[in-house]
């Protein structure tokens, strides 16, 4: 065992050598302002409302989800999986089944695969949701938040019919999901893509060409596309600045090639545009989950999940009165599964971005190694070197628009 | 443009440098390979400018414990190519107790939290980072967690043990 080695660096001096005058003010913006959304600290060298440099510190919900992961067998790391961007858990579960299932080589039917993307693209729009709303809350137009708010409460009603649960959803088994969607659920889903419309389109029109909204976002924290690459940004806010990057399209998963869909990219990187292309990607949403449903309905019905008993818990009924379901069911639940040793890298478009989940496996019981490649983590260190130079008030909404999600941020 | 697979970038790479990494093999079609510590920028500046190979975006960093090999660091670097979807995973290993590779942060300004994290959760000190300081972590804690010698849970309790469930 070797001893931890002696720091490298002392916590810097973080800016104490650029005011030799002391003229500048220094602010701690959080680690609980109201503005930000999340506990994330600040600290801000300021001259007058200006931002002269900043400094990010994170990690205050760190909570060693990656640790914790080593000792878990692969069916109790999907609740990890929700508690990172708690926003749009769905997708975070999808993602870390599909990684799991990479590395098992399992065949997913069809149908399973396109009520995958329902939820994902359903628990997109809450995601982008929040974030516009939030958006517009904080240029001081509170009443569109309110008024899609109502919706974001429609879906969270949807994935309660689906699994039972909300915010945190754990939705989904490996191998398919825990049950078929009942029909309450189809109906709602149906509701859903009858009564948003209107309510996104006026939620659009509200800000669109508004003029306090255009002059409080365009032109803010305006983003180069060659900065954002360098900063491995990825999501709506690189598509924001014109590159086309979506990992549905350019690696696809879970049978989105099948889908039509435009994704919008912007010209000049600024807050606006993020605000336009999260807004383009909830029409987007609703049509890939128009064709889904329309494919669901050509398959056959009731399948739910794949044929694989070794990993996909029998139904409790067979439990006690089939002799190879009671042996799976207690092998899986004991962990004594055969699995391959592997390493497996699977990318998921999140809401924020690239949602990646890099797992090393040696056959045990759970994962040597599993690495979580958050988008929000990636996103945000660009922050801080950012506001430099910019007023106060355009720090905040440009921290809103990258919908950095405290969860996803620290793990 | 010709469709770039596994087999253009490895014969690309062999071209410039020859036998100076070990293809690790391709796990689900991702082609890894292993790379000395000392050569680690070379590669990665290689491949990232490369007109061929335009592995141009940093996806992530990483590193992995493995405490019963003699190099006992694994750092893992993923590159895309977003125009073929092509990612390369590129290995170095390292030894302990105190694993140095050079930064990263020279290519792309993302490095930086990553290596961050890197070194926040196993100690890997990446030579010529601007800030290398802990990240997730308070500042106080002396250990890197995510070594395998540091146990989730405390090591005394019992209760957990495999011999009372029969295994």
């Amino acid at each position: 065992m070797s001893k931890p080695i002696t720091k490298i660096t002392p916590n810097a001096d973080v800016f104490y050598d650029n005011d030799p005058q002391d003229e500048l003010i220094t602010l701690n913006l959080g680690p609980t302002h109201p503005a930000t959304h999340g506990v994330f600290q600040n600290v801000l060298q300021i001259d007058g409302e200006r931002i002269v440099s900043g400094v990010s510190t994170i990690g205050y919900i760190h909570r060693a989800f990656e640790k914790i992961a080593e000792h878990r067998p692969f069916y109790q790391i999907t609740p990890l999986t929700d508690r990172l961007n708690y926003c749009s858990a769905p997708i975070n579960n999808m993602g870390w089944h599909m990684t799991v299932e990479k590395l098992l080589e399992i065949e997913i039917p069809k149908r399973v695969q396109y009520m995958r993307v329902i939820v994902m693209e359903l628990a997109r729009i809450a995601d982008h949701i929040i974030c516009n709303g939030i958006l517009g809350v904080d240029t001081g137009a509170f009443s569109g938040f309110l008024y899609v708010m109502q919706e974001r409460e429609f879906i969270y009603e949807i994935f309660e019919e689906i699994c039972g649960a909300r915010l945190t959803t754990n939705i989904g088994r490996i191998g398919g999901f825990e049950r078929d969607f009942n029909e309450v659920a189809f109906r709602k889903i149906q509701e859903f893509l009858e009564r948003f419309p209107p309510v996104l389109k006026e939620f659009e029109n509200l800000f669109v060409r508004n003029r306090i909204f255009i002059e409080r976002t365009s032109g803010v924290a305006t983003v180069t596309p060659e900065e954002a690459l360098s900063y491995s940004w990825s999501g709506p806010i690189l598509r924001a600045t014109g590159v086309d990057y979506d990992v549905r399209v350019v690696d696809p998963y879970c049978s989105y090639e099948e889908f039509e869909f435009d994704v919008p990219v912007g010209t000049s990187g600024d807050v606006y545009d993020r605000f336009m292309v999260r807004n383009e990607e909830m029409w987007q949403s609703l049509r890939i989950i128009e064709q889904a449903l329309e494919k669901i309905a050509k398959e056959p019905k009731g399948v739910f999940h794949a044929d694989v008993p070794a990993f996909y818990l029998p139904p409790k009924e067979q439990v006690y009165t089939n002799m190879e379901a009671l042996i799976y069911h207690f092998k899986i639940v004991m962990g004594e599964w055969e699995t391959p040793q592997s390493e497996v890298y699977h990318a998921v478009e999140g809401a924020n971005g690239e949602l990646g989940f890099y797992m090393i496996h040696d056959g045990g019981r759970s994962p040597y190694r599993l690495h979580f490649r958050r988008p929000s983590f990636i996103n945000y260190q660009m922050f801080a070197p950012m506001s430099s130079g910019m007023l106060i008030s355009d720090a905040i909404i440009n921290m809103s628009s990258l919908n950095v999600i405290a969860g996803e941020l620290d793990a | 443009m010709d469709k770039l697979d596994n087999h253009i970038i490895l014969d690309t790479l062999q071209q410039r440098f020859g036998d100076a990494f070990t293809v690790l093999g391709e796990p689900h079609g991702l082609l890894t390979i292993s790379v000395a510590a000392e050569q680690i920028i070379a590669f990665l500046e290689f491949v990232k400018d490369d007109a061929t190979l335009r592995l141009n975006y940093l996806t992530d960093i990483t590193a992995v414990h493995y405490p019963k090999q003699e190099k006992d660091f694994c750092i893992v670097y993923h590159l895309h190519n977003m125009l073929h979807n092509m990612r390369l995973r590129i290995k170095v290993l390292v030894s302990g107790p105190t694993p140095t590779v050079p930064t990263a942060t020279v290519l792309w300004n993302g490095a930086n939290w990553m290596e961050r994290e890197t070194y926040d959760y196993f100690g890997v000190v990446f030579d010529g980072h601007p800030d290398l300081r802990r990240i997730l972590n308070m500042d106080e804690l002396e250990v890197f967690p995510m070594r395998k010698e540091y146990p989730l849970e405390d090591p005394n309790r019992v209760d957990k043990k495999d011999f009372y469930f029969g295994r």
